[in-house]
């Protein structure tokens, strides 16, 4: 599948801004199953400085200088990729059971380096009693490790309610688990904590979703919006994707940016400004599906 | 006196002082026979020199959790601990040895990791620790020198060993406290220090001054030949390197303004750095200088709100990625915090093995990281004989004594380190040795303490140089497991003996050669020439203000109501433009027209002007003023400081229920203090860049008061009395000594407006700033700040003083107003000009 992807993001400010330094995670990494084929990041007004890097876990990082005053501040990141299929697991009875992977990771950490990164609590997911017995409904005694995983995904998307005014980037875990509402982002810091307070290794991811007009209705432009959801480490399957917002396993409508261990690894856009008073955000994403091309 | 020695001995612990046979070691014997032949009066004169000159220094140490006074006195015993040079050399080698192997451990896990992919280092050590900065993975450093200071906390076992309690890995503190002491103390025992050739500390300083001057030379080459605009530094010309400072509100910020000064770097907060193409600058007010070097004394993720903690309000806003390019060296590295965790100590023997080949010199105090089953379940098991501490410095917890609780108390730890193992390290319960301690109550008297010393090195091109002495510390009382100053400890100075003759020696002194000389501060940061120009606006406020107060009380106490008809309701309304009286306005009724206050009415008010926590009372500006200083503390003396210390402690003292006697009292205190403040503005500081701001704004706030003050005093009618004028303007005693009759207006407006001789003239005030501003324009295309000033000047030597030195006079009363206008132009052109870079930031991300 090939997907064409618009992310705009306007700050509008009151007073104006003399200086203003951002750094983005909103180009697309390269994955197994993803390969960007052109990418464009537009910014108005024009950066005096622009540089980007990969960072250490191989995601692309911008960082834009804007020196000219301004009380606008316009980026617009373009992208098209494509996708291949992921692999179906239609037994996830299969596999090792949670307690093997646990002990795994435990005690041949030095054959599982890229997962030990992704087990410990961070400043936005606190491992907690509370979050391991929540996750414990899910992770009965033995039950393989994947089974257990699509087990708590549907737990969260039948328990939990889609509500982006009960929550915002600072509202912290016990909050969520206590109200039982928010969005993806808080859906996915809940089973990554669940996860890790069981010893388990988990990733933020963030991205899109292709998502679905009702039938007989065009796309509409800017409806989407960033999308986040959890990777999975099972010694057998390498890193399995979840999202628990659409209680599914991802395949090919989801696109991958960035990966970390919270949503702090890969803050689509951050930034710090110089003056600027008060500040507005206005951001529209839209995803659209390419006819897929015969190579 | 006569110390009775044996009464310090307990058998379980080491002894600093005594042998196990209760007598002196040889190392010691010179002090204890000087102690021994002198009269306790001698001691405690030792003792409140030592106590004196803390305060006259203005050492300090701030305790954050105190709400009070931000600031404690720093605490220092007069006797210091001495250490044989033998041992020393011991000791010296040990920590040279475990920075070294500290800075691989660090420089491997930033890097290639291989101490994580060969299992020599469990990953949930370097992981599970907040302190692993994912954004400085990949760095790299001049000279493979990513760990450039280091402490480390050691403490003496009742077998004499010394052991290793915690390593300081962050932003070591206490290098500067040491040498603090180490002058104090050297001076109370002048004779002794000399005879017992003690090390000096200097050489490390200088050392560490060097290694900086190295690296920022590299960085400096980078810089130019990376950024259109830089030029290369001249091979003797010193890299710029800053001190990075929290602020003063930090317990340490004594300090830091202290090595500030004693290494000759800037002091500088985040809001003084940019990142501009690469590179970081200090903001001057001649424009933006490339920084070489950053010693930090800011947490690693507080400095860098774009790339790490986001939160912080302290960094530099893109730091992280000019480090990455090589385009500043930053000590230490960012990422250095990770190895402040005692989990890591159970780790070094083998690490040093493998790294370095070699023992580990010095053992640390045993220690077990939870985080491994085998270690978690010895710690449960032998709870009794450990203390709990926290593996990082995220976790949140005092040391727990297993010996302290009961069974319920244990249970719960026990519960605790089983949810959260990881979060945990327990450590042997050292029995750490006792040294003498002097307390002086009524008679100096010896008793025993257990003691600690925290020892500091520093990074060179050749390896780490070592402090020869060190932060010994006390502990404060009964608990003696626990050493540290939060906690109230008292601190001491370190003696290493040495066998070879001391060179005086003091980097303030080095072989400075003529063409070195430095006649100007050559980094004023924006930051602090705007806190010198309000110093300065401030000063002459508050005097004026309290010279204002007085003339009011005492015009009310000395004239009848009758008496004073003709300027009372001036003078009432100069209290209200100085707001120290309400204005009596009803905004919704603006016709009525104001009414002075009556008599009975007027006092209380004047009461409440002093003393009242009120905005703008005088209680509440001298507070301000307070602030003020405190913001300037490494540009102004000790004299200085505590003049505005004494004036600050006066006026938090309560008074239950004040009369009009009682305000004057106090006003004059404060007038006395603010006149002292001007004679150090005037004489004591060096007339560099940073003194012509304070000035500046000196001048300016004298102008604007005095144009103020005329305009609202040629309203007056013809015959009022006008002696307060001479008196709030202090021009009453040349007044009286050039005209031996009661104030008339020609004679009085000449003296406050054209007398150029007189400091107390408007016209001096205007020649001042308009000199200064010419100076500056010189150096400035732009320009121009100084022309209008000069229109007013010429303007007014064109006024003819028989026409329009009168009371009602129009010209004049425009003239005012003008002026008064361009003061305030000025202020807001000065700002724009030097101090517009010190705007606040604000973080953003979604």
């Amino acid at each position: 599948m090939r997907y064409q992807v618009e992310h705009q993001t306007k700050y509008q400010y009151d007073s104006p801004v003399s200086q203003s330094q951002q750094l983005l995670h909103m180009l697309p990494r390269e994955t197994v199953y993803q390969h960007c084929l052109a990418h464009t990041l537009l910014c108005e007004p024009v950066p005096a400085e622009q540089s980007s890097r990969l960072d250490f876990l191989g995601n692309r990082n911008d960082y834009l200088t804007i020196l000219a005053p301004h009380q606008t501040l316009l980026v617009i990141s373009r992208f098209t990729v494509e996708l291949q299929a992921r692999p179906r697991f239609p037994a996830l009875i299969q596999g090792p059971s949670w307690e093997q992977v646990r002990w795994m990771l435990r005690t041949q950490a030095t054959q599982h380096l890229d997962a030990t990164g992704f087990m410990y609590s961070t400043s936005k997911v606190k491992c907690s009693e509370p979050l391991a017995t929540f996750a414990r409904q899910s992770f009965t005694p033995d039950r393989p490790l994947l089974e257990a995983v699509m087990a708590l995904t549907q737990h969260i998307y039948r328990e939990f309610e889609f509500d982006p005014q009960a929550t915002d980037v600072a509202t912290p875990l016990d909050e969520v688990l206590r109200g039982k509402r928010g969005v993806c982002q808080d859906f996915a810091h809940l089973m990554i904590g669940a996860l890790r307070s069981l010893g388990l290794a988990c990733r933020y991811v963030s991205g899109y979703i292709l998502t679905h007009p009702p039938a007989g209705q065009p796309r509409l432009v800017g409806a989407d919006a960033s999308h986040a959801w959890v990777s999975v480490y099972c010694p057998l399957n390498g890193w399995v994707d979840f999202d628990p917002t659409n209680n599914c396993m991802v395949q090919q409508e989801h696109i991958t940016v960035a990966w970390g261990r919270d949503f702090n690894d890969v803050t689509p856009m951050r930034g710090v400004v110089l003056g600027g008073g008060k500040q507005h955000l206005k951001v529209s994403v839209t995803v659209t599906p390419l006819t897929t091309v015969a190579a | 006196m006569q110390p009775v020695l044996n009464q310090l001995y307990f058998s379980d612990r080491y002894n600093e002082l005594l042998d196990s046979a209760g007598s002196s070691r040889p190392h010691w014997q010179a002090m204890i026979e000087q102690l021994q032949h002198e009269e306790p009066a001698v001691m405690r004169k030792r003792i409140e020199a030592v106590q004196r000159q803390i305060r006259d220094n203005g050492v300090t140490y701030n305790v954050y959790a105190d709400t009070h006074g931000v600031q404690r006195p720093w605490d220092l015993d007069v006797l210091p601990l001495i250490i044989p040079q033998e041992e020393w050399q011991h000791i010296a080698a040990s920590v040279a040895q475990r920075a070294t192997l500290l800075n691989q451990i660090l420089l491997d896990i930033y890097g290639p990791q291989q101490l994580l992919s060969s299992g020599q280092l469990p990953p949930g050590l370097i992981y599970g620790h907040n302190g692993f900065l994912t954004p400085c993975v990949g760095m790299s450093h001049d000279d493979d020198v990513a760990l450039h200071s280091y402490a480390v906390d050691i403490a003496r076992a009742p077998n004499g060993q010394w052991w290793v309690v915690s390593d300081r890995t962050q932003a070591p503190t206490g290098a500067g406290y040491a040498l603090e002491n180490r002058t104090i103390i050297s001076s109370a025992f002048p004779e002794l220090f000399r005879d017992l050739n003690i090390e000096r500390l200097s050489g490390f300083f200088a050392s560490m001054r060097d290694s900086l001057a190295h690296w920022g030379h590299r960085v400096a080459a980078r810089q130019a030949a990376a950024v259109p605009g830089i030029t290369p530094l001249g091979a003797g010309e010193p890299p710029l390197v800053v001190i990075l400072t929290p602020g003063p509100y930090n317990e340490t910020y004594h300090e830091q303004s202290f090595l500030a000064g004693y290494l000759g770097y800037p002091l500088v907060q985040g809001s003084d750095l940019t990142v501009r193409n690469g590179v970081v600058w200090l903001k001057t007010i001649a424009g933006l200088q490339p920084v070489h070097a950053i010693v930090r004394r800011i947490d690693d993720d507080y400095c860098d709100p774009l790339e790490l903690n986001a939160e912080s309000l302290l960094g530099v806003a893109g730091l992280t990625e000019v480090a990455r390019c090589g385009h500043v060296l930053i000590a230490n590295a960012l990422g250095a915090n990770l190895l402040q965790s005692g989990a890591l100590l159970g780790f070094l023997p083998g690490l040093c093995q493998s790294l370095l080949g070699e023992d580990l010199r010095m053992p640390s105090v045993a220690t077990w990281w939870c985080g491994e089953p085998t270690a978690l379940a010895y710690v449960i098991a032998n709870l009794d004989f450990l203390v709990i501490k926290p593996a990082y410095p995220q976790v949140q917890s005092s040391p727990i004594f297993g010996e302290d609780l009961n069974a319920t108390q244990k249970e719960t730890l026990i519960a605790k380190l089983r949810a959260q193992p990881d979060h945990y390290i327990a450590q042997e319960r050292v029995d750490i040795s006792h040294a003498p301690v002097l307390v002086s109550h009524h008679q100096p008297q010896l008793s025993s303490l257990a003691v600690s010393v925290r020892v500091y090195a520093f990074a060179t091109p050749n390896g780490y140089a070592v402090m020869p002495g060190g932060l010994a510390r006390v502990a404060s009382g009964k608990d003696d497991r626990v050493v540290t100053m939060q906690r109230g400890g008292t601190s001491k100075d370190t003696w290493v003996l040495s066998s070879h003759s001391q060179a005086p020696f003091s980097l303030l002194r080095k072989t400075t050669s003529s063409k070195d000389l430095v006649r100007e501060n050559t980094y004023l940061s924006s930051r602090m020439a705007e806190n010198l120009f309000w110093y300065g606006r401030y000063c002459v406020r508050h005097l004026q203000k309290a010279i204002m107060l007085r003339a009011t009380i005492r015009t009310l106490l000395d004239y009848s109501a009758e008496a004073r008809a003709g300027e009372w309701p001036t003078m009432q309304g100069l209290c209200q433009w100085f707001a120290l009286l309400p204005t009596g306005d009803d905004e919704e009724d603006e016709d009525v027209l104001w009414q002075p206050w009556s008599d009975d009415e007027i006092e209380p008010l004047l009461i409440k002007a002093v003393f009242a926590q009120q905005s703008s009372s005088l209680a509440t500006s001298v507070q301000q003023l307070f602030q003020q200083a405190f913001n300037l503390r490494e540009r102004i003396s000790n004299d200085h400081w505590r003049t505005v210390n004494q004036l600050s402690r006066q006026f938090i003292t309560r008074h239950p229920h004040p009369s009009l006697q009682d305000a004057m009292s106090q006003i004059e205190l404060a007038i006395n203090h603010f006149v002292t403040l001007t004679g150090f503005a005037m004489d004591w500081m060096t007339r560099d860049l940073g003194w012509r701001f304070m000035s500046l704004g000196r001048r300016i706030e004298r102008l604007q008061f005095m144009c103020m003050l005329l305009s609202r005093a040629l309203e007056m009618p013809q015959h009022s009395n006008l002696e307060w004028l001479l008196q709030v303007t202090n021009n009453l005693v040349t007044y009286r000594a050039r005209y031996a009759s009661q104030p008339e207006w020609l004679p009085v407006l000449d003296l406050l407006l054209t007398d150029a001789h007189n400091p107390n003239s408007i016209v001096f005030q205007i020649k001042g700033l308009v000199k200064y501003l010419q100076e500056m324009d010189a150096q400035d295309s732009a320009g121009g700040i100084a022309t209008e000033l000069n229109d007013c000047w010429q303007s007014l030597m064109a006024l003819d003083p028989d026409q329009t030195f009168a009371p009602g006079n129009m010209t004049l009363a425009a003239w005012l107003d003008q002026t008064y206008t361009v003061t305030l132009h000025l202020s807001d052109r000065l700002s724009l000009r030097f101090f517009s870079y010190t705007s606040m930031h604000a973080s953003s991300g979604y």
